[in-house]
């Protein structure tokens, strides 16, 4: 039998309006859930006062160090006695999706019958870092409501300085741009790394995410330690037909306009009789082209990954995209994807070894010098690592010769 | 006493089990698609086999019984797979287009809106705000419940010049992600400090550490060892917060919505792009941020009206210039959008190219 609910004239405003109200289903819960009555309580204080009330802790269980996301209530009478005490504990777990978060309604139904049974019946498709968020537990309910999800199949993701969970894109599921095997690239980072998930003992947290092509519907770029991002290193392919077809469907002025004036790098042109001519060499593979006529024009036959270091947003620094480490690397074979797991590898064992405490990989390379970084990790520099060259000229350069037969070694090879 | 359970740890589970059976045939066998309408999508595969996509907006925190609803949904006509997209919609894969129509009009009569395809505002993704965050200058499930509602119109329909892709968090950190428009809480005063508490609870060094301008030093306050803060310095980024809660950023009064706009992750046209400060000061107003919604849409009023197609909100600032900006948006252009950070001379203008 539930308790009394609260008043709570604040939230009540936002069941009103089109969109699906989550005050709704918080009330919904709560007609037999103590938990989200106090829940309740304590969000319209917060809403009242503008204040947040949660603080962290330490809960976890057997056998992992992380992936738990201990609250407490912060909202205390003056008896030390927490005033919404149904919900003075609010844990969350943090489980890890399948990629590009695909499920049966089998393996969901499962999920709300645990967490009906052991939390508050929230959860959340899915956090900002990928995980589904089973909101509201108490501590003593965080260890039998993760057996039962654990004996599913499914396991904690990360949290604190850890490898935390990955993300993948929809990708060759459902995506005719996709590039490689988004699914098993991902689960292959991150199941690799496990240790580093479970057993937090990063300098902080670490993040791979997974996009299938340069339109990066995973935003790595910005928001992934190491980003994996599909291309191609071919011509794309062009359907004539195709474009023909587009051309007489869309008109002259609307590909010109489009299309063609879009192209960043002006390759491309149309031909009089409404063919496409595509200058490849010049083509940086921004996708502009293939998004709007994805009928007629796809990534080439050559197909892989660039690889991309330190994206992050705010602390510490600012924010850094990430840098490019590998313009391209095949990745379909199964040594393919050894080689990827091994440089994955170096380079969080390098981020663990010489990040500083709270550093992440964009500040490290920043402060070492992704020269430094390279090296360390074993990877050879490339131009297409840079946006332009040094502007600087404070610098050494007493190796200048050895570095410059480096590259005509290379270039021979 | 019985041995502990030890986790299997099995990591991120096998995709295949998940997928729709027409998604497992044509894996990494896609054509091209189209879009039949907002909210609708159709791939077809080389097989020749179509699959058909509904695009539905949730509320992300999502009660069991809605969930069920949900999947009493897909068991009815999607085959009983569904899956979810970054922004939390949810996503009904379809083998057999009879089944669109009748599965749009029951989501809609269920009240989900269909949308969020194409040049669409797409569900606003969030953090947790204060339902869950210990950090928080405000809520975002309730934040962005209100902005759904004023910009319902906006995610049914493809009326936008390319897609528009919104985040909001609950402070500077910004777990909400980069967009084409970020809506954050800016803290504008240091943090409030509760001396008793500092020497109980704080790791010092490693607090003094966190300061992203040097800002904070170990002082004996009242004969206790705690921290203080030079407040000509402090930039008021809450860093020193979540490692020393004693060290109060949130200010019910003064923490304010910060509104940014042209970011992008997407390498289409041109490179990605972080997002950049056009607004601040805008008041935390729960339960409906009114005052935030009035800026969000003259930005996007500003956008659909004058941006050509394609041009995400980034890329038509750059090509109009940002004078131009702040006179089709109507908002105030002041000396804090000016870039003093570390490398902000390079978002200096070092050219004549002036429009007059």
């Amino acid at each position: 039998m539930a308790k009394q609910m609260h008043d709570t004239p604040m939230l009540d405003q936002l069941e009103s309006g089109p969109w699906p109200s989550f005050v709704t289903g918080l009330k919904r819960l709560a007609k037999d859930n103590d938990m989200m009555v106090d829940l309740l309580g304590q969000l319209e204080t917060s809403y009242e006062t503008r204040k947040g009330y949660w603080k962290g802790g330490t809960v976890g269980v057997i056998g992992y160090g992380g992936g738990i996301i201990p609250r407490f209530t912060e909202l205390k009478g003056d008896d030390g006695v927490a005033l919404f005490p149904a919900a003075a504990e609010f844990h969350t777990l943090r489980v890890m999706p399948p990629p590009g978060m695909h499920y049966d309604t089998d393996t969901i139904r499962k999920f709300c019958d645990i967490w009906e049974k052991y939390g508050s019946g929230l959860i959340a498709f899915h956090g900002q870092s990928g995980d589904i968020m089973f909101q509201g537990c108490t501590t003593d309910n965080v260890q039998p409501a993760f057996d039962e999800i654990n004996e599913m199949g499914f396991d904690l993701g990360g949290a604190g300085p850890a490898v935390r969970t990955g993300m993948s894109c929809v990708g060759a599921a459902r995506c005719e741009n996709s590039c490689f095997d988004e699914g098993r690239t991902m689960r292959m980072l991150v199941n690799n790394a496990l240790d580093d998930m479970h057993r937090p003992a990063l300098p902080y947290k670490f993040k791979y995410k997974v996009s299938g092509c340069p339109n990066d519907c995973m935003n790595s770029v910005q928001r992934a330690d190491l980003a994996t991002i599909g291309t191609w290193r071919d011509d794309m392919k062009v359907d004539q037909d195709e474009v023909k077809s587009f051309v007489a469907e869309k008109g002259r002025k609307y590909v010109i306009d489009n299309v063609i004036t879009r192209c960043p790098t002006q390759a491309l042109s149309l031909n009089d009789d409404d063919t496409l001519a595509v200058d490849n060499p010049s083509c940086v593979r921004c996708m502009h082209c293939i998004n709007v006529m994805n009928k007629a024009l796809s990534p080439g036959d050559d197909k892989g990954v660039t690889l991309l270091c330190g994206g992050k947003r705010t602390l510490k620094i600012g924010d850094l995209m990430g840098t490019v480490i590998v313009p391209f690397m095949k990745l379909e074979s199964d040594e393919d994807f050894e080689t990827l797991e091994e440089l994955a590898t170096e380079i969080l064992d390098f981020f663990a070894e010489n990040a500083l405490e709270h550093e992440r990989t964009g500040e490290m390379i920043e402060r070492i010098g992704l020269v430094n970084f390279l090296e360390g990790v074993g990877l050879e520099i490339d131009p297409n690592m840079i946006e332009r060259p040094r502007m600087n000229p404070y610098v050494r350069m007493d190796g200048w010769d050895e570095e410059a037969s480096k590259w005509a070694e290379r270039k021979a090879q | 006493m019985s041995e502990p359970r030890m986790p299997i740890e099995s990591g991120v589970p096998e995709m295949e089990p998940y997928l729709h059976p027409v998604l497992k045939k044509n894996y990494g066998e896609w054509a091209w698609h189209e879009r039949l309408r907002p909210g609708v999508l159709r791939h077809v595969a080389k097989s020749g086999d179509s699959i058909w996509t509904v695009r539905a907006g949730t509320q992300r925190q999502m009660d069991v019984y809605t969930i069920r609803k949900l999947m009493d949904i897909a068991d009815e006509f999607a085959e009983g797979y569904v899956r979810f997209t970054i922004r939390s919609n949810i996503e009904y894969m379809v083998g057999d287009e009879s089944k669109v129509q009748p599965l749009i009009d029951k989501l809609n009569e269920e009240g989900f809106p269909i949308g969020g395809t194409g040049p669409s505002v797409s569900m606003i993704s969030h953090t947790q705000g204060w339902l869950h965050c210990d950090i928080p200058g405000t809520d975002a499930s309730g934040a962005v419940k209100a902005l759904m509602d004023d910009l319902y119109d906006e995610f049914v329909k493809e009326e936008m010049p390319n897609r528009v892709r919104i985040t909001t968090s609950c402070c500077q950190i910004n777990c909400g992600g980069q967009g084409d428009i970020a809506i954050n809480i800016q803290h504008t005063k240091p943090p409030k400090i509760d001396h008793s508490q500092v020497a109980n609870v704080c790791e010092r060094p490693s607090v003094v550490a966190r300061c992203p301008v040097a800002a904070i030093r170990p002082a004996m306050v009242n004969g206790k060892p705690s921290l203080e803060v030079d407040e000509k310095k402090c930039i008021c980024c809450g860093a020193c917060f979540p490692p020393c809660p004693p060290m109060q950023i949130n200010d019910p009064e003064h923490s304010k919505f910060a509104i940014w706009v042209g970011g992008k992750n997407s390498n289409a046209r041109s490179k990605p792009t972080f997002h950049k400060l056009v607004a601040a000061g805008v008041p935390n107003n729960p339960p409906r941020w009114p005052e935030v919604s009035t800026v969000v849409k003259q930005i996007l009023s500003a956008y659909k009206e004058d941006a050509k197609d394609w041009e995400r909100i980034g890329e038509w600032a750059d090509r109009i210039g940002w004078p131009k900006f702040f006179e089709k948006t109507g908002l105030p252009f002041t000396k804090y959008h000016i870039d003093n950070w570390r490398g902000g001379r390079s978002n200096l203008n070092a050219s004549a190219h002036i429009r007059f």
